[in-house]
């Protein structure tokens, strides 16, 4: 088969970009450019498999960045060097909310305007917004700002994501957004605008002792190896080589361990079924696509952390018999990337990434891939399709990962809070990391608290911890208004009311009270809270990062916009009882026959909010 | 597919079914199990030269033991599995999906199957509300991912837009588009191997698009007209169909199928020709030949003007 281009060129700017990722690949004769880009793929041969299609995603982010949209010529030329049809280039950078496949100004401000952020700005943080840059995506001027969803920084109540293209080019995190402050950085050269870093463990003042996971953030120089191994690292790895691969399964089997991104599945079971697989090669994933609605957790162990990650992969790796391992961050968080970025290299360049790591017979590197604006990425299997160079789009399970996950290899998948608990696992034993939390919920968690909280940030809790026991933590309601409600678990968790301050969080605590910890969201509502608002940005979240594959999802959110409009607006159809009954019947369907996660769970908070009567039914 | 392979090399498994046990070869689904049993099952994006993709959620039922409904499509059963096809859950998830669709998509010109299945469950396609008004001619396409127009609620938003009319052979009517995938399975590594469209976009604004939505003169396209033979609700939509469609002249009851062998190469595909008033309308391919399975190439598929001009 032939592949078929446009025939429209490539800039030598487009090509250059292209070239910068996959300048070490052996192309087929004929792919060659003429100099000016301009190219008939006619004659090429061409199977659509791609043997490198995986470079999809990073060679379309270098060329947005370097041009700042991605032109039909550069798509073509692209498409061309992958052997990938541009159709179907096409479709996967259109999937990306950070590609932009118009011409767009050279600067572009996300903003975010998610639940936390809303309701701490009174509900429009983008309106200073409006006053400097003009409307929301107006491409006209030299600067475009656009609403965002969550970009992870709920602690600090407004934030921006800052995408600069061309060369030299950047991305920033910003917070709290200030719109005349970030003016002004702007105004800087490129190379020199710079990502607010800010970290709020509030703990590490208090109480540096409860701190287990947290233990190094705000103590170890997150750039430097040496640093990180005079707080204890490594520690963990050598231990893991020592003891061998099936006893490093053993202590997580008696550590009780469970996965923290959600879904919390043993974490022993699904290493032990990637090591058993006689399939190879087995990669190990791990997932830094932190998108959940409140969550910002694990961008801050990426950012002040980093090594723990790397350490935590590797001995996953060794454990479940990998040669290769993946971490995927999401691509709003350019600190947490450049910082992971920064540990692999000096893990390699120190022989603790590569061959003989420890000088045993242990080979182990670490890829680090980047994702482009969609929160189903987040999803395990989309994570590996996004990594395989195609639209997120989740797959049908069975089969699972382990089975058949990142290129149809057994696969290993980990969020990061997951993976550096193992470190503590294997510092103090799989019985003794048993006996903190729960019986059924052991070791110690993340909340994420934001909202109305005197002292917003990132808490560490054995499981078990009453929800007022961690707001009391936290200081309180900060307004002199009582509770509201809490958020728990994040867009896709459900509201708990005031009276239910004592739900233990634990997996089997909130379950019991209907409720999920979810990414450990703690968002804090106070009287004058606008509920409204916060149902309906979740459902706005949802149906704008529905990835559109199944109907009861794709439609589905889209209809449980318009009924919370509706029902918000009090222009319902017919009753309000009938829309409230459509919109149970409504939840019941995407819950049963959506086919991941997102869709069923996308109706849980909003259907929680009309349950405890936080909007009016 | 080809199921009789399958057959021959597999063992079988037990299985219950609505409560009656029930053997099926190894490898089967539970789709393929229902129906080889007579249990009718309702499907859309499901077809079975295609590989399931599962994306309509038409055809879920309850398996023992699952937390959620199960596509039957393309869950393989498995030795002790309980499968119940008839229940509440599964109906009123049915009902939902099919309303759904219909509430958002143009769904009148679909096959006696699907509207014998809309019909069986009620479908109400005004539930949701008036329907939202067509959105102009590319405006679908140029929706940034994760951006949607916003609205007060009042209206359902619908796909609809105006037919891609541009070339002879045949029209996109994505008014009618359910994104069942069938066309872009056809069009890929399914039957024709051309690639020349795919998903675009996301979330209710995904779509079937050319890159950057260009004409299909200037895209990959070869007319074989494989998409149009798989689409299920009429979106693809032969051009001589859709004109005399507009003009009211289409009347199948006055058609004839005459079955063939295309007279182009020695392959041997078989054709259907339909004709009206001694015209030739359409040409279709049968399913159940296994050269064709329903698929052609433009000769077979287009290559009759000569005989009606």
């Amino acid at each position: 088969m032939d592949l078929r281009t446009s025939g429209k060129p490539a800039s030598p700017e487009e090509i250059e970009a292209v070239e910068s990722v996959i300048s070490i690949l052996e192309r087929p004769t004929g792919t060659e450019t003429d100099g000016k880009g301009s190219l008939d793929g006619r004659g090429i041969p061409f199977d659509n498999k791609g043997g490198h299609r995986d470079l999809l995603l990073p060679a379309l982010h270098a060329i947005q960045e370097r041009i700042g949209w991605i032109s039909h010529g550069a798509l073509d030329y692209l498409s061309l060097q992958l052997g990938v049809a541009p159709a179907e280039t096409y479709g996967v950078a259109s999937f990306y909310s950070m590609f932009s496949l118009e011409e767009t100004p050279k600067t572009v401000i996300h903003v975010c305007d998610d639940i936390a952020c809303r309701a701490a700005e009174n509900g429009e943080p983008a309106a200073a917004m409006s006053g400097r840059w003009g409307a929301e995506g107006d491409g006209s001027g030299e600067v475009m700002w656009v609403r965002s969803p969550c970009l992870g920084r709920c602690e600090d109540g407004s934030a921006a994501l800052v995408q600069r293209a061309g060369m030299p080019h950047r991305r920033i995190l910003v917070a709290p957004l200030a719109a005349d402050a970030l003016a002004v950085e702007l105004e800087k050269p490129v190379h020199d605008w710079a990502n607010t870093e800010s970290f709020r463990v509030p703990q590490r003042e208090s109480d540096p002792s409860s701190l287990r996971l947290l233990k190094r953030v705000g103590v170890a120089d997150p750039t430097s190896v040496d640093s990180y191994r005079s707080h204890g690292g490594y520690r963990a790895l050598r231990r893991a080589l020592e003891i061998g691969p099936d006893n490093v399964i053993r202590e997580i089997k008696d550590s009780k361990l469970m996965g923290r991104g959600g879904a919390a599945f043993p974490t022993a079971i699904k290493w032990e079924s990637v090591a058993r697989n006689t399939a190879r090669p087995h990669y190990f994933v791990c997932n830094a696509d932190e998108s959940e609605p409140g969550t910002f957790k694990d961008r801050v162990i990426m950012e002040q952390d980093p090594f723990a990650i790397v350490e935590g992969l590797t001995i996953a790796g060794y454990a479940t018999g990998c040669e290769k391992g993946y971490i995927y961050v999401r691509g709003e968080y350019p600190l947490a990337e450049e910082r992971l970025d920064h540990a692999i290299h000096e893990a390699r360049s120190k022989g603790l990434l590569g061959n003989r790591i420890f000088d045993r017979d242990f080979d182990f590197d670490i890829e680090l891939r980047r994702g482009a604006g969609a929160y189903i990425a987040g999803e395990e299997t989309a994570l590996f399709n996004s990594i395989e160079g195609k639209r997120a789009e989740p797959r049908n399970k069975p089969p699972f990962p382990a089975q058949a996950g990142l290129f149809q290899k057994p696969t290993g998948v980990n969020n990061v809070e997951t993976l550096i608990n193992v470190l503590e696992i294997l510092e103090i034993g799989g019985l003794a990391f048993s006996n903190i939390g729960t019986p059924d919920s052991t070791g110690t968690r993340l909340f994420c608290l934001s909202g109305s909280v005197s002292e917003p940030g990132l808490y560490e809790a054995p499981f078990g911890i009453r929800l007022g026991e961690l707001l009391d933590m936290a200081g309180g309601v900060s307004s002199p208004k009582s509770l509201k409600t809490v958020l728990l678990g994040g867009a896709a968790g459900s509201f708990v009311g005031p009276d239910q301050l004592d739900i233990a969080l634990s997996f089997e605590g909130v379950r019991t009270a209907g409720a999920t910890l979810g990414s450990g969201v703690v968002m804090v509502f106070d009287q004058d809270a606008d509920l409204d608002q916060a149902i309906l940005r979740i459902a706005q979240f949802f149906r704008e990062e529905s990835c559109g594959q199944c109907v009861p999802c794709r439609v589905g959110t889209a209809r449980q916009e318009e009924l919370v409009l509706r029902l918000s607006n009090n222009t319902v159809i017919g009753s309000r009882s009938d829309e409230i009954a459509l919109l149970g019947n409504l939840a019941t369907v995407m819950r049963e026959s959506s086919i991941c996660g997102l869709g069923q769970t996308a109706a849980n908070a909003i259907e929680s909010a009309f349950k405890l009567g936080l909007v009016r039914g | 597919m080809s199921d009789s392979v399958a057959v021959s090399i597999q063992r079988s498994v037990s299985v219950t079914i609505d409560g009656i046990e029930v053997a099926a070869p190894e490898g089967s689904s539970i789709l393929q199990t229902c129906r080889s049993q007579g249990i009718d099952i309702p499907t859309l994006c499901y077809m079975e030269t295609l590989t399931p993709v599962n994306t309509c959620r038409l055809c879920m039922v309850e398996v023992q033991g699952s937390r959620t409904l199960v596509p039957s499509c393309s869950r393989k059963i498995e030795p002790g599995m309980v499968v119940i096809t008839n229940s509440d859950r599964v109906s009123e998830s049915r009902k939902m999906v099919l309303e759904l669709l219909a509430s958002s998509v143009d769904m009148s010109i679909v096959s006696d199957e699907l509207a014998g299945w809309m019909e069986l469950y009620q479908v109400d396609k005004e539930r949701f509300g008036p329907m939202a008004a067509p959105s102009s001619l590319g405006e679908r396409e140029t929706m940034r991912a994760g951006h949607h127009h916003k609205s007060d609620g009042s209206k359902a938003a619908t796909v609809f837009e105006p037919v891609k009319i541009d070339n002879d052979q045949y029209v996109r009517d994505y008014s009618r588009c359910v994104l069942c995938y069938r066309c872009v399975e056809a069009c890929g590594t399914d039957a024709q191997n051309t690639f020349a469209i795919a998903l675009g976009g996301r979330g209710f604004e995904a779509h079937i698009t050319t890159e950057f939505d260009v004409p299909l003169p200037e895209s990959a396209c070869v007319y074989c007209g494989n998409c149009v033979a798989v689409c299920p609700t009429s979106a693809l939509m032969f051009k001589i169909e859709h004109d005399m469609r507009q003009d009211q002249s289409w009347d199948e009851s006055r058609q004839t199928i005459t079955r063939t062998v295309c007279p182009y190469c020695g392959v041997g595909c078989n054709l259907e020709i339909h004709t009206q008033d001694n015209k030739i309308v359409k040409v279709t391919s049968p399913l159940d030949h296994d050269v064709t399975e329903g698929m052609l190439c433009v000769k077979g598929r287009f290559g009759f003007e000569f005989i009606n001009g």
